[in-house]
């Protein structure tokens, strides 16, 4: 990877997410794709949004745009696709370990032959404990719902299965 | 109008509308988690009534990106169906337009994620997901209600004979567009048959039929709806925050 792809990917790399800062856009699979146009020097970064109308994405294309242009690449274009469609499973091991890390149950797997909806026990990102139950099918952000642990009475939040 | 831009303006409209509708309830819900379930709902109803939207927009060809369609046209120029722009009623009647919509957006978003144009599938394919998840939260409600006191039962089947009428509309045949909703009628049944069961209520009798949103011949309800939605962006053109 040529020096200039690699220092503009790992400058997009650690931008973080602004409703969750203590992930990145890498983290959670919003990042899909950095490259850098021969000739021109563009950057071009290619995100997807985890929700459709998710409000963080202004942002978040504003901070790459920032993070790029600091990494010593002024010109950036910034593209949005939508297919194929974010799921949590692209969420990386790294950012689960920081999301539980936080006080936040990383997302189950997602069943691909869901027929059946299937609603898997979250464990208790503070104490570990399987005996929780959903206080909120929806929470502060469009890609989390609100649990709360029994057996050590915390409320936390919890990434939706996608 | 084409085919692919009247029937992509239709769904936009219908998920704008919708997301209007539902953000009525911020901060007036029943109680918290509902307040921030529905606004959730809206926020995914507005995101893909963006895409779709914008879409249109680039079908269209005429220079109108989606703010101008969301904000400059008037009552009889919107296409979305008839059920997204009644009132909310009281929870029960909202619940049974949420359950009804989701029940027609899932299999439509389904079978547009699987079409031929590119953009309407990716959409298709990203929507799906999170009408998926409104289903069940519409179906968790309707039967809670059903089966709670003898007060929810009787509202909440008072709140399913109300937007019946207008289910009609939505599977009216569409040969030329890209997804024939006629062809998805089976699907909302199957599962809104299930769901009422479940729910101890009864499908109501199929009647009266009203008609005409994909026309632009909308009730009453829409106009106010638009001049609250519309009113900023009217006065203060090319506002931004």
């Amino acid at each position: 990877m040529p020096a200039a792809v690699s220092d503009a990917r790992a400058a997009v790399a650690a931008v973080v997410d602004p409703e969750i800062r203590v992930v990145t856009i890498e983290d959670l699979g919003i990042l899909r794709d950095v490259e850098v146009e021969p000739g021109t020097g563009r950057v071009v970064v290619t995100i997807t949004p985890t929700y459709t109308g998710c409000p963080a994405m202004d942002v978040i294309r504003a901070d790459i745009r920032r993070a790029v242009t600091a990494a010593g690449h002024p010109d950036v274009e910034v593209r949005t696709v939508h297919s194929p469609a974010w799921s949590t499973d692209w969420i990386s091991d790294a950012g689960r370990a920081k999301l539980a890390a936080a006080g936040i149950a990383p997302p189950a797997p997602v069943r691909r032959d869901g027929v059946v909806p299937l609603t898997l026990t979250v464990r208790c990102p503070r104490c570990g404990s399987p005996e929780t139950e959903q206080l909120s099918r929806f929470g502060s952000t469009a890609c989390k719902a609100l649990w709360r642990c029994r057996a050590c009475s915390e409320p936390f939040d919890t990434v939706k299965a996608l | 109008m084409n085919g692919p831009f009247a029937f992509t303006l239709a769904l936009g409209d219908d998920a704008l509308i919708a997301a209007q509708r539902l953000a009525e309830w911020t901060t007036r819900a029943p109680e918290m988690e509902e307040d921030i379930a529905l606004a959730n709902i809206a926020l995914d109803q507005l995101g893909a009534a963006r895409l779709l939207l914008s879409y249109a927009g680039e079908l269209e060809g005429a220079g109108r990106d989606e703010d101008a369609l969301a904000y400059l046209r008037d009552d009889r120029e919107f296409r979305n169906c008839l059920l997204v722009e009644l009132p909310n009623g009281d929870f029960a009647v909202t619940m049974a337009k949420l359950l009804l919509l989701s029940a027609y957006q899932l299999p439509l978003y389904t079978a547009l994620s699987r079409c031929a144009d590119e953009r309407l599938a990716a959409i298709g394919g990203k929507a799906r997901k999170e009408s998926a998840y409104h289903l069940d939260h519409a179906a968790l409600w309707v039967k809670r209600l059903g089966e709670g006191t003898p007060e929810s039962h009787r509202r909440m089947q008072a709140g399913i004979e109300e937007v019946w009428p207008y289910v009609g509309e939505l599977f009216a045949g569409w040969p030329q567009a890209p997804v024939d909703p006629a062809t998805l009628r089976a699907d909302f049944d199957e599962v809104v048959s299930a769901v009422l069961a479940e729910a101890t209520l009864t499908v109501p009798e199929s009647a009266w039929a009203p008609a005409g949103g994909r026309d632009g011949l909308h009730t009453e309800h829409l106009s106010y709806l638009l001049a609250e939605m519309q009113v900023l962006h009217r006065a203060h053109p090319g506002a931004r925050w």
